[in-house]
């Protein structure tokens, strides 16, 4: 049976990882390394490292510190920020991450989604979409690490994505980000019954109860958070123990059997 | 030993080269076919599109280089992912009007790649995340040390559909059941991706290794 899983968000800016409300207010977490070091120890189930700052410059991504968080991560690493390009994506694939986040660039260039499927699989590529809600209804989808609003729809958007191969989508809520008042269920509900592909509820986690709802109310096939990791004593053990007693499939640590 | 990865223009290098080398064994990367038969054992990764997989493969000359090492000298070899998926005979990826019988693969291990939910999978696809494997053919080396219900990571929308059930060496639960892993003779391949799957990658890979002709 397929787990539920539980993905630490690393966001990541200059030098080290911080953490905002509202994608703004930033907070310094501390350095990137040893976070991705204690996190694989831990076995937590996958890790999405996003550099929040890469769409402004319009540089590379920074292959080499890339290179540097995929020597300790044996678990699936998504790397997102600042791709515009098909070769980048080639590069951070062979610098250590497993699959790319886009953002900003499927805006400005919705064909990339479907040339980084076309070449990688659709399951390297996750679409990212933070999403603010829109008076009167539905929610519009922000870019540039929420700085600009694109004027899209955000459940239309989500189609078009799934349309043109994206493997997942990563749904943040702005508003709710760095709250930690929960997830937007309504938010997360509305593109897990839109597309077929999975759903990463994001945005607002501040109790495990907020991850729970977000598997069984809304249908996310896996809940991210950042700032209960950061922020408070709950950890990814302690989220994944909270939805197995709610009945949800949660990945076990290896056991090895004494056959060999 | 001698571990080359092959690096045929796709897949996550990067994370197949540090899980070898986090059981201390330094990995070859092997851009040239030529230079695969320096190697004991070979692993081929993938990540992407069966019909661009097949297609870099037959333009870099590692089609025939492959044939002459794996069944020609009995060089263990480990696909993995779409790595696993090129082994078989065909790839149901990317049929259409115009290609209608899909796209050969390597023929090594007897079958056909078919799309999830051609097979009768109506869940969210791709299939991602840790799922727990089933049905291990028992006493397989390469299973040596893992228990069923051990949790791998999974990411793919099509699946391994063995000619020869026997060649199935254990499968998962999605919907429907998916062949997990294959082997035939000295040919092993795992559809989840041992170097993402954490204690219990390693263990299958240094399974792997340390399987009687590496």
């Amino acid at each position: 049976m397929l787990k539920v899983r539980v993905i630490p968000t690393l966001l990541w800016k200059n030098f080290g990882l911080v953490k905002g409300i509202g994608f703004d207010s930033w907070r310094r977490v501390g350095p990137v390394l040893p976070a991705i070091k204690v996190y694989n120890q831990r076995e937590v189930d996958e890790l999405i490292l996003v550099d929040i700052v890469a769409h402004d410059t319009g540089d590379d991504p920074d292959f080499e510190s890339v290179n540097d968080f995929g020597q300790d991560c044996f678990v699936p690493l998504t790397v997102g920020g600042g791709i515009t390009k098909l070769l980048q994506v080639q590069r951070l694939l062979r610098a250590g991450a497993d699959k790319v986040g886009i953002n900003t660039a499927g805006y400005d260039n919705p064909n990339l989604i479907t040339e980084i499927a076309t070449r990688f699989g659709t399951q390297c590529v996750v679409a990212s979409i933070d999403a603010k809600a829109r008076p009167g209804g539905g929610w519009r989808c922000f870019s540039h690490a929420g700085a600009k609003d694109t004027g899209r729809d955000v459940v239309e958007w989500a189609r078009e994505l799934e349309d043109r191969g994206a493997g997942e989508i990563l749904i943040t809520s702005i508003e709710r980000d760095g709250t930690m008042e929960g997830y937007d269920l309504s938010l997360v509900e509305s593109l897990a019954s839109a597309v077929r592909i999975p759903i990463i509820a994001s945005g607002g986690a501040g109790n495990y109860e907020h991850m729970v709802a977000a598997v069984t109310q809304a249908g996310a096939s896996a809940v991210a958070a950042a700032s209960i990791f950061h922020f408070t004593e709950q950890t990814p053990a302690g989220a994944k123990a909270a939805l197995a007693a709610a009945g949800i499939p949660v990945r076990k640590s290896y056991q090895p059997s004494q056959d060999a | 030993m001698k571990v080359g990865v092959l690096d045929y223009g796709v897949g996550n290098l990067g994370s197949v080269l540090r899980a070898v080398e986090e059981l201390d064994v330094s990995p070859v990367l092997v851009d040239r076919a030529v230079d695969m038969h320096q190697n004991d054992c070979l692993i081929l990764p993938g990540v992407g599109n069966f019909v661009d997989c097949a297609r870099l493969l037959a333009e870099g000359g590692w089609i025939d280089a492959l044939r002459e090492e794996v069944l020609g000298y009995n060089r263990p070899l480990l696909g993995v992912c779409v790595g696993m998926q090129l082994l078989a005979d065909v790839g149901l990826e990317g049929a259409g009007p115009e290609n209608p019988e899909g796209t050969p693969g390597l023929g090594f291990v007897p079958g056909r790649v078919e799309h999830l939910g051609t097979l009768g999978c109506s869940l969210r696809l791709p299939h991602v995340g840790w799922n727990g494997i089933m049905n291990t053919a028992p006493g397989d080396s390469l299973f040596a040390g893992i228990p069923n219900g051990t949790d791998f990571y999974f990411v793919h929308s099509y699946a391994f559909v063995a000619e020869h059930p026997e060649d199935v060496l254990a499968t998962a639960d999605y919907g429907v059941p998916v062949t997990a892993a294959v082997r035939r003779g000295h040919v092993w391949g795992t559809q989840f991706h041992p170097e993402k799957s954490s204690k219990a990658g390693f263990r299958l890979l240094q399974n792997f290794l340390a399987g009687p002709q590496c």
